[in-house]
């Protein structure tokens, strides 16, 4: 690497623009210049001339692009902000360019199967947990990048948008992952909390919503307080 | 690697002694053991955050586990003095003691440091190797020439064994595997090498082997136990030992032996160490390992970016390497430790049976004059964070793009030292080591036919934990011969599939028919313990004579899903 200088400096990449995507970014530009990964051509022109993501403003200093290549040479830390079931398309689109000074912290919940070629989920009658990766594990297998985080917490991404205050935790193995998402992240509404066990933090952000989805169908068949007890 | 069993001469790779790291090392052994016991001294202060109060309970503690070592524990290659060097600490840290109140933060700062300066000195000294090249060169000859005499004299009949040539030492120890590229690197870069460790020969049988692949001489812990007695002394000495005293488990020690570790490899230095820490007591291959030796190679690897020395002379190679045997002399003592160990006896004292000249010419006598073939494989070498390297000693990834190993200690354009990302670092290549190790061991018959015996015997006992299986009475023990080579058959299927994913290696004597490897097998497996693992009798049948040691010579295959088959 011949680059010079410290991150201050350094642009930060936010992979996908969805909801949660475009929040972290606008957090993100607060502090620093962010470069965003989109992958429709017609929102990168609306994020770079309007500052808008469909109805969602965008933070002036977000810069969209499609290149690739571009952002993992100027970024070294880079926030996967991808739905689960592209998100190991995406990581492998990524894993050519990407070498192991970066820093990768992933705010997806979710898991993704891991089948031999040849296999599908209907054909399995018990999935084991080497079937299952969840998604640093698919960085750690498809790139170089070791020094991975997660990013979860109770956010909604409205509610980031609107400022209103909130808590997060970055998972990782890796202090300094933890310190420079907490650096990058950290403002007077939004509290960033760290923890060592990233795995346990991923099938936590997962596992919840399937005491979501109860609390939701108590929620429709009018069970209002059994829901808040979940 | 190939499975091809390469058999021929090395020339050294550094013909003029001089060039030789170790040889360096030795000439300027004075500065390099004060430079290891500032830096180890160094390290100390470090830990205990400049705080008088904390290093001087550091250093109480010391004197407490030394004191209790020399009274409970004491071996004959404990040097005279060691009593009245620490009685000497201990009436300054009394008169410390008394005088606390007195004393400023400084003046206590400054007189714990150095009695740490004292015992750090002390303790790189007694660490650091006597490498001397004229003992070298005899004892490669002595080796060589002893054994390779033996060796003939047990096998070619008649009166003129002891002057034939027909066998030399490499037909009975096998070297197979990568080591073209290990000596390409080792020309360019730092080699650490990771055996296997299964037996007290091991020490001896490396230094041998890196002397035949024409390697200038490593450096490498050697239990200090084993230089209790003069001629293994002079052996380890001569191949360039480094003493590792298990008793100490001080702090200061430690870290005296992590600095040597660390700062002979930024110096160059080829080093070896088994990163198990110890024989495998059960059979199996490490999946354990001892991280404080490794980490050192984290480390050094790290100093060398720091110091700017980005190109491949500064850089470490990681060479995990198998061996495997048929047979383990110590095994009967070592699987009893292990049950003993596992089975939740709680008494265990450290057991030292290579404790006279005596066992060991027995050992040794027995092992060259016997048949039971022993193979070494040289694993691909890799960088410090496990990445395949090429002989010209560039990092690849998993699909084979060059990767800077640099850039692993980068943050924010700059080396930095990050003792934590370290420490990850260093699990992230102990389980890549671990990996290596199941690729690179070598499958031979007895292994299969010991794994398959045992894993029928715990099959119809389907009902009794482990412990129960093994005290079941050996002669009540028998399986059909049918039923067994059926067996066999399934676990040599399932290991040439693994082999054909590129999990394991095959010894080529698994090529033949069934029959036969089950017999070259059954012949083979643990053939001159006094109670034989596995035998067939009279009636044909398959019997133990030793359950324990069955299951020791089982546990080989352990690791890799094959009891899924029964």
């Amino acid at each position: 690497m011949n680059s010079t200088g410290s991150s201050k400096s350094k642009p930060v990449g936010v992979i996908g623009m969805g909801s949660f995507g475009t929040a972290i970014a606008n957090n993100l530009a607060e502090k620093t210049e962010v470069l965003a990964y989109v992958r429709r051509p017609e929102v990168v022109e609306q994020i770079n001339s309007q500052h808008l993501n469909g109805s969602l403003s965008v933070h002036p200093e977000v810069k969209a692009t499609q290149d690739i290549e571009g952002i993992c040479r100027r970024c070294e830390t880079l926030f996967f902000m991808v739905p689960s079931a592209a998100f190991t398309e995406v990581t492998r689109a990524f894993a050519p360019f990407l070498h192991p000074y970066h820093r990768i912290i992933h705010g997806t919940k979710g898991l993704a199967l891991n089948l031999p070629p040849g296999e599908n989920l209907k054909e399995i009658s018990k999935i084991k947990r080497s079937q299952i990766r969840t998604m640093s594990e698919v960085i750690l297998e498809e790139t170089v990048v070791i020094r991975v985080g997660c990013l979860a917490g109770p956010n909604l991404a409205r509610e980031l948008m609107a400022g209103k205050p909130a808590a997060t935790v970055i998972a990782s193995k890796y202090n300094e992952v933890i310190l420079e998402g907490q650096r990058l992240l950290r403002s007077d509404k939004f509290q960033v909390y760290g923890n060592a066990d990233i795995i346990g933090v991923e099938l936590s952000g997962v596992l919840k919503n399937i005491i979501a989805i109860a609390a939701g169908a108590s929620k429709g068949w009018g069970w209002a307080k059994m829901r808040a007890a979940c | 690697m190939t499975d091809a069993y390469i058999k021929h001469r090395y020339e050294p790779i550094l013909p003029e002694k001089d060039e030789w790291p170790v040889v360096k090392l030795s000439k300027e052994r004075k500065a390099f053991v004060l430079a290891v016991a500032q830096a180890s001294k160094n390290a100390l202060l470090q830990l205990t955050g400049n705080n008088p109060d904390l290093l001087k309970e550091e250093l109480e503690t010391t004197l407490y586990r030394e004191k209790m070592r020399i009274k409970q524990n004491p071996w004959v290659v404990d040097p005279e003095d060691d009593y009245a060097f620490w009685n000497g600490v201990k009436s300054r840290l009394v008169q410390l003691t008394a005088e606390n109140a007195s004393l400023s933060r400084a003046d206590k700062m400054a007189r714990c440091t150095s009695i740490l300066e004292e015992i750090t000195m002390r303790y790189a000294e007694e660490i650091a190797s006597n490498f001397k090249h004229t003992h070298y060169k005899l004892t490669r000859r002595i080796v060589t020439f002893g054994f390779a005499r033996l060796l003939n004299a047990a096998r070619v009949k008649g009166i003129r064994s002891l002057f034939s040539n027909q066998f030399t030492l490499q037909d009975k120890i096998q070297i197979i595997g990568e080591t073209d590229q290990l000596r390409q690197l080792a020309r360019k870069g730092t080699i650490v090498m990771v055996p296997t460790h299964f037996s007290n020969l091991d020490s001896i049988l490396i230094g041998w082997i890196i002397s035949v692949l024409g390697l200038p001489p490593f450096i490498y812990g050697a239990g200090l136990n084993l230089f209790n007695i003069q001629i293994f002394a002079y052996f380890m000495n001569a191949l360039g030992a480094y003493k590792v005293d298990r008793r100490k488990k001080n702090l200061p020690y430690i870290e005296t032996l992590k600095s040597y570790s660390s700062m002979a490899m930024q110096q160059g230095v080829h080093s070896l160490f088994f990163p198990g820490g110890t024989r495998s007591r059960s059979g199996e291959i490490e999946s354990k390992l001892k991280l404080g030796l490794l980490g050192t190679a984290i480390e050094a690897q790290r100093v060398n970016y720091e110091r700017g020395k980005t190109d491949v002379s500064g850089k470490i190679f990681i060479v995990p390497v198998t061996i495997n045997y048929h047979f383990v002399l110590e095994a009967p003592s070592l699987i009893k430790e292990h049950l003993s160990r596992t089975g939740q006896e709680r008494y265990y004292e450290e057991a030292d049976e290579f404790s006279t000249s005596y066992k060991i010419s027995k050992f040794l006598v027995k092992f060259f004059t016997k048949g039971s073939d022993i193979s070494v494989s040289v694993g691909r070498a890799m960088d410090v964070l496990g990445n395949y390297v090429t002989a010209e000693g560039k990092s690849l990834d998993r699909t084979g793009r060059e990767i800077e190993t640099s850039d692993y200690f980068m943050a924010n354009g700059k080396v930095n030292r990050d003792e934590q990302r370290e420490e990850e670092y260093t699990y992230h290549l102990g389980r890549r080591i671990v990996e290596e190790f199941h690729i690179n061991n070598r499958v031979f018959s007895s292994h299969i036919v010991a794994f398959t015996a045992f894993q029928m015997i715990r099959k119809a006992n389907k009902k009794m934990d482990l412990y129960s299986v093994l005290r079941l009475p050996e002669e009540d023990i028998s399986l059909d011969y049918g039923a067994f080579k059926e067996a066999v058959g399934l676990v040599l299927a399932q290991i040439k599939t693994l082999k054909a994913a590129g999990k394991i290696h095959m010894a080529p004597h698994l090529n033949r028919e069934l029959d036969a490897i089950i017999a070259h097998g059954l012949d083979n497996v643990g053939m001159y313990h006094a109670k034989r693992p596995l035998i067939r009798d009279a009636a044909g049948q398959i019997v133990t004579e030793d359950l324990s040691l069955l299951y020791f010579y089982h546990n080989r295959l352990q690791g890799y899903e094959l009891h899924r088959l029964f």
